[in-house]
């Protein structure tokens, strides 16, 4: 697809961002697949490395990276946010951050953590990434309350992105307009328990 | 009615699908009518947010796809293998150590008891008697202790209602087990047994009977939970004709089969369920399909009556459903699903072996 690693093994001490790297930045913020398995190939083992010799499993190297992944879609959306270093840096410091901080040994264990690379600072990013991720959570727990069929309905059109028409084929409404309705009257109900789960937290 | 078609317009205004007449007059009605505006205000909120719900979780599949295709191809791999070779390397480096500090405690050990017979030659013979007595003392109490091991293998009081369910196998290490929900109907109480032999008495935190899954909790004090689970649970669709196998207890002992996926749907073209070809008895309902990575695709809960071999399972993802909406509802429940599984690449026998001490047989008594 093109994105494949030319940026590969850039000397690290050089914080020249090419153009490449720009344009792998801005498609993971569309979510294209080439440009997200390109660069999980590429940093995916570093990340792993890390947290597993720091005490932590399989399981764990995947949440983490994964975690950082949606980090760097949040601000490869931001408008406001500008790539200053490589993306191996970020996602490294990010992982660092988000891993030291499951362990609840930052403070502690921060100057014992054998350096991988070097680290950029990520703390305000990650504040925001906690709002973004708690607004997440209250969409999905209201999600969890609405039942089915609203719930597989709301999700084929707001997350599956399916049409009118091929909502009501799959879901057996005889027209669209009648799946369009049943469509509203169910987001009529989760704006209701959103705002009920918004107020609440 | 009246909300239905606001929230309609509404939608459509923020999307800039109203034509500029339809607009004109909504947005009149908007400067009169406060509360439309407030309507207005909250939609928009709601509807940003859903747009961004549906992109991260598109995003988080994508993600989770990733991971799955590389992991697949071999360009991600898990650095197991490492921490075994830092024992082994461990050991070669302190063996010399371990072979010197046994000798020493072997000879010490002979010393001892060589000065013992040394200086005690003359033990009176009543003392050997005595000893005899005591051998068959202890040998009534380990009889007496076997008697017990088994009243503690059989913990279900005589006398009861006991139907030999099905198969049920473990979620999260921590004692949670997932099984079939129509093994469990009409259950007063619902006991587990290992594949040694053990009966544990569980509670069911809860049925889906739409989607037959069902979640039980072991709550025994003689419970032990492992280490860690070795297969996990697959949330990407089973091609068709992939080999799949399935562990179960159709009799008294675990029982093994293997078959392949021969449908994406279920009877009457279910789509919660998917169609195994396998060989599969009353008994086995409840128990996992695997997959040749050791991961769990399905559960097993029904067979056609009319064909043969033709079975059914509750696909994996409705688990993953289950348990998410379960932890919504009760945030403290902390339970985790394994996606990743460390059976892959190891051969069917030896994933087997694994796997066979966290399947269960169901037994429950019928209230």
């Amino acid at each position: 697809m093109g994105y494949n690693p030319a940026y590969k093994g850039i000397n690290i001490s050089k914080v020249a961002i090419t153009e490449q790297e720009k344009e792998v930045f801005r498609s993971i913020g569309n979510n294209e697949k080439g440009a997200i398995e390109a660069v999980y190939k590429e940093n995916y083992s570093l990340i792993q490395h890390f947290v597993i010799s720091n005490n932590g499993t399989e399981d764990d190297a995947r949440d983490i990276f994964q975690e950082a992944m949606m980090v760097l879609y949040e601000k490869s959306r931001s408008p406001e946010f500008e790539l200053t270093c490589q993306i191996r840096t970020y996602l490294y410091s990010v992982c660092r951050r988000l891993w030291l901080k499951k362990l609840q040994y930052s403070r502690r264990m921060e100057s014992q953590v054998e350096n991988y690379d070097k680290i950029v600072a990520v703390e305000e990013d990650l504040e925001q990434h906690d709002k973004l991720t708690q607004q997440y959570l209250t969409m999905r727990t209201a999600m969890g309350k609405i039942g089915e069929p609203c719930k597989s309905l709301i999700e084929a059109f707001y997350v599956h992105r399916k049409n009118m028409h091929e909502i009501a084929s799959f879901f057996g409404y005889t027209n669209a307009d009648n799946a369009k309705n049943q469509k509203y009257k169910c987001l009529v109900r989760l704006k209701k328990l959103f705002f009920a789960q918004y107020k609440n937290n | 009615m009246e909300q239905l078609q606001i929230a309609e317009l509404v939608e459509k205004y923020l999307k800039g699908d109203l034509n500029p007449e339809e607009k004109e007059q909504f947005e009149t009605l908007r400067k009169t009518n406060p509360e439309v505006d407030q309507t207005v205000v909250e939609y928009h909120f709601f509807l940003e947010e859903m747009e961004r719900y549906g992109q991260v979780r598109r995003f988080k599949s994508n993600l989770y796809d990733t991971h799955h295709t590389l992991q697949e191809n071999g360009d991600i791999k898990d650095l197991h293998l490492k921490a075994g070779a830092k024992i082994i390397n461990l050991w070669g480096k302190y063996r010399r150590v371990v072979a010197v500090a046994a000798s020493i405690a072997g000879i010490t050990a002979l010393f001892i008891s060589g000065m013992i017979s040394i200086f005690s030659p003359n033990a009176p013979i009543r003392d050997l008697e005595e000893l005899r007595r005591k051998v068959s003392n202890l040998e009534k109490q380990s009889t007496r202790q076997i008697s017990e091991f088994n009243k503690i293998k059989t913990k279900i009081e005589p006398g009861a209602d006991v139907k030999f369910g099905g198969t049920s196998f473990i979620l999260d290490i921590n004692g949670y087990l997932v099984t079939s929900a129509h093994v469990l109907k009409g259950a007063k109480k619902v006991y587990v047994q290992s594949v040694d032999g053990k009966d544990f008495l569980t509670e069911i935190i809860h049925e889906d009977l739409e989607a037959d899954i069902a979640l039980l909790k072991i709550n025994d004090a003689d419970f032990t939970p492992g280490t860690a689970l070795p297969y996990g649970f697959s949330k990407k669709r089973t091609d068709l004709s992939e080999p799949v196998y399935t562990l179960g207890f159709p009799k008294d002992e675990i029982v093994y089969n293997e078959g392949y996926l021969s449908a994406q749907t279920g009877l009457e073209g279910d789509t919660m369920s998917c169609q195994i070809t396998i060989n599969a008895n009353p008994g086995n309902s409840g128990g996992p399909v695997f997959n040749k990575n050791g991961e769990v695709i399905g559960i097993l809960n029904a067979r056609q009556a009319s064909a043969n071999g033709v079975v059914f399972a509750t696909k994996s993802k409705n688990i993953f459903r289950f348990i998410e909406t379960l932890k919504e509802a009760d945030k403290d429940l902390n339970i985790r699903m394994k996606s990743s599984s460390s059976l892959k690449g190891a051969n069917r026998s030896s994933q087997v072996k694994k796997v066979q001490d966290h399947i269960y047989m169901v037994k429950v008594v019928l209230g």
